[in-house]
């Protein structure tokens, strides 16, 4: 019996209950479809209101360097093409926060050529002008022949940028070693202190230099070349600015490079496109550089030629003719 | 001392002895013109040479990535080195004290002003872009030693010309009335330049003051010169330059060919001037044994350089060694160390070859063995660098110097000749008044 009366109650509050739900929820919706009106009308408001100005008579929205919006009359548009003054000063600078740095893995090296041929297209060189080569490697009779792709070191203690007469070849802030061909004479005392061979010179008219004569130099890709200049593997800066890996890197088959940013401590395998611990990379596979004993300390490393998984075949000796002036 | 110098008789006397023999050779005659057409033809020919290296750039030349110094910088290292000469006998031999190098001494600083002169003109030729060398002076990094030696050969050079011109205002004051039949234009500088020189004992201590400031100057500055030179090598970490005692070892070379070009010197006015009488056998036989003692110091640096890394053969030097000692250098090294140093040495000290034409013969042994061994110091060791030299056209690998490489250094030579020629026939190549001094002191010291 008090069993069923206190159901019966129950069942009477539950229908209160729904009532002053319903009531509670018809209001917030009232409410909401409200604020809904007004929040879109002031919204389609003001976009009519924008639409209105966007299409003030003549005039263009512009965002400026320093993130500014302003309007200037379309009338005085013009493309932007980086003038000389800008190159310079930027490829100077180098990028603000970043220390690039390369890893390369020698057990993988097959000798495919494929990042001296992307190189050499990029900075528009012949054959036989590298900014980097893949040298064939004996240390001695009985330790084995392996290939070894070498670009510039980047070293932090540059001996080319210390006897350099005019400041033409430069260290920038993210480790990039750099020439600036306005600015080299010719002396070559570069060539002679770098222990790497890294540097080349123009002995004759560089092989496009009529098709690049118009344009502006960028000292980031170091084009155009110039006769009686020096020039050298630049780590692709005009790449890197734009956020994209070297083209020796990218080129490569054989996932032989490593690009990345030291203070990240992250690099980015060219091939398989994926990203590793630099400093997991070199303690696991015993990362090395060259010639530590000269104390240039560079910014490539190698990985030894350890665990090949393919024979070392040196292919056919290739023939380069030098091209007569 | 308010007196005027040379005011008795007897001293006129000698002046004026002295100026006629002396003045004799101030002369534009035939065989000059002839001398110096000559050398002006030869040296068109040279520029020609250069001039197709300034159009088709220095591929013309044998140079390449890898040796990519050669003749130039060999030649401009040579041309340092013998420039040299001038503070060697004027002021090191000079400020001690020896009398008898009075009569050559402006010899020795003709020699020095003409090769401190032309070496900036073959830097030149060695660059690829010669038409930013004010890059030089508008953005110039001290870090650099192009930077030092830029500066220092220019003092050099500059203090060489004062140490030539200052000790002979005298000699332009005694000779400009005695140019009769000569052009004007001579007689005229010879007026100008002489700065109404008086004799006066006053003039004479201001001029004696002035000169020893630059005779002791010039030391440090010649020191610097060849060492700051050396240093454009072992700053490297190459095979072969790697090296420091590059500095005394470049010095005691340089005292060596300047030595040589100074007896070469004197050999030539003796017999075409008929200045026997003051460059005279006694002169010689002295500047043998100072070919003796300098030839012995190189030698002992000579025997540092080659020894030392030879013993203990480091994997780069081994490589660079056998090249020299037995490989495709062994000709032209062993000929410059043996008849270019050992056998005059041996020769010189024997007083019956220190007579002036059996050393006019060994200094050009020398001499030209001074030029070679600049190449060998700078060619061979780049031909091995560190890392291999592979997926390279052949000719890259070896360097071979060409006819238009081997023509814009005869010009650089031609060059030197003509600058020579000039200084020493345009005004009197032993001082006139310093020769009068020193007879009147012989004749003191006799009565």
């Amino acid at each position: 019996m008090s069993r069923e009366k206190k159901e019966e109650g129950n069942r009477s509050n539950d229908l209160d209950r729904v009532i002053e739900n319903s009531r509670r929820d018809f209001l917030r919706k009232v409410t909401l479809a409200g604020a809904v009106t007004v929040t879109g009308g002031a919204a389609i408001y003001s976009g009519h209101r924008f639409e209105k100005a966007k299409h003030r008579e003549g005039y263009v929205k512009v965002l400026t360097e320093d993130n500014r919006l302003v309007e200037i009359p379309v009338e005085q548009m013009r493309d932007f093409k980086p003038d000389l003054k800008m190159l310079q000063s930027r490829g100077r600078e180098g990028i603000p926060g970043r220390r690039w740095v390369m890893v390369i893995d020698l057990s993988k090296c097959r000798n495919a050529r494929k990042c001296v041929e992307a190189c050499q297209s990029a900075h528009h060189l012949r054959p036989y002008e590298y900014h980097i080569n893949t040298l064939v490697m004996k240390e001695s009779v009985n330790t084995p022949a392996y290939f070894m792709p070498k670009p510039c070191q980047h070293c932090d203690n540059p001996p080319c940028v210390s006897v350099c007469p005019v400041d033409a070849t430069f260290k920038r802030q993210d480790g990039v070693v750099l020439i600036d061909n306005e600015r080299c004479i010719g002396c070559r005392f570069c060539m002679a202190a770098c222990p790497y061979s890294a540097r080349i010179f123009h002995w004759q008219e560089p092989t496009q230099h009529e098709a690049d004569s118009d344009k502006e130099y960028d000292v980031e890709l170091n084009i155009p070349q110039k006769k009686g200049t020096i020039t050298k593997c630049l780590f692709s800066a005009d790449r890197l600015r734009e956020g994209m890996l070297p083209y020796c890197v990218s080129a490569c088959p054989n996932g032989v490079f490593y690009f990345g940013d030291e203070n990240e401590d992250a690099v980015t395998n060219g091939t398989t496109k994926m990203t590793v611990r630099l400093s997991e990379l070199l303690e696991n596979n015993g990362g090395y550089r060259l010639m530590p004993e000269l104390g240039t300390q560079p910014r490539v490393y190698y990985l030894p030629p350890k665990n090949r998984i393919f024979e070392f075949e040196e292919g056919e000796k290739r023939e380069y003719k030098e091209e007569k002036a | 001392m308010d007196a005027i110098r040379f005011n008795t008789p007897e001293e006129k006397g000698k002046i004026n002895s002295l100026a006629t023999d002396i003045l004799r050779n101030v002369r534009i005659n035939t065989g000059f013109l002839l001398w110096m057409g000559f050398l002006f033809t030869l040296l068109a020919a040279c520029l020609f040479a250069y001039l197709i290296q300034l159009r088709k750039g220095l591929g013309v030349t044998g140079l390449r990535d890898f040796t990519s110094w050669g003749m130039y910088i060999a030649n401009f290292v040579f041309f340092v080195a013998t420039s040299l000469c001038g503070m060697l006998i004027s002021s090191v031999l000079g400020l001690i004290g020896y009398k008898w190098v009075k009569p050559i001494s402006r010899i020795a600083e003709i020699i020095a002003i003409a090769f401190a002169a032309v070496a900036g003109l073959v830097i030149i030729s060695d660059m690829g872009r010669p038409d930013r060398l004010p890059y030089v002076f508008m953005f110039g990094r001290v870090q650099s030693p192009i930077l030092w030696d830029v500066t220092v050969v220019t003092t050099y050079f500059v203090l060489s010309l004062l140490l030539w011109f200052f000790p002979m205002i005298p000699d332009l004051a005694i000779a400009k009335d005695r140019l009769e039949g000569r052009p004007k234009f001579l007689v005229k500088a010879y007026e100008i330049l002489s700065f109404r020189w008086m004799h006066h004992e006053v003039q004479y201590r201001l001029l004696g003051q002035a000169v020893r400031i630059l005779l002791i100057l010039i030391i440090p500055t010649a020191f610097a010169i060849h060492t700051v030179t050396s240093w454009l090598f072992a700053v490297t970490p190459r095979v072969g330059w790697d090296s420091t005692i590059f500095g005394p070892y470049f010095i005691s070379g340089a005292f060596v060919s300047g030595t040589a070009a100074v007896i070469i010197a004197m050999y030539f006015f003796r017999v075409n001037y008929r200045l026997g009488k003051y460059l005279n056998a006694e002169t010689f036989e002295r500047m043998g044994r100072v070919m003796v003692l300098v030839g012995i110091v190189y030698f002992y640096f000579n025997l540092n350089e080659f020894l030392v890394p030879g013993y203990k053969l480091k994997t780069g030097d081994a490589i660079h060694l056998r090249e020299l000692f037995t490989g495709h250098y062994a000709a032209m090294f062993w000929g410059i160390q043996i008849l270019g140093l050992i056998v005059p040495i041996i020769l010189l000290l024997f007083k019956q070859i220190r007579r002036p034409l059996p050393m006019l013969i060994i200094s050009l042994f020398v001499l030209v063995g001074s030029w070679f061994k600049r190449y060998i110091i700078v060619v061979p060791g780049q031909a091995h660098p560190n890392l291999p030299i592979q997926n390279v056209p052949v000719e890259w690998v070896v360097y071979k110097p060409t006819l238009i490489e081997t023509a814009v250094t005869v010009a650089s030579i031609v060059l030197v000749l003509i600058i020579i020629t000039i200084l020493a026939k345009l005004f009197p190549v032993v001082p006139i008044w310093e020769m009068a001094e020193e007879e009147s002191e012989k004749d003191k010291i006799t009565q």
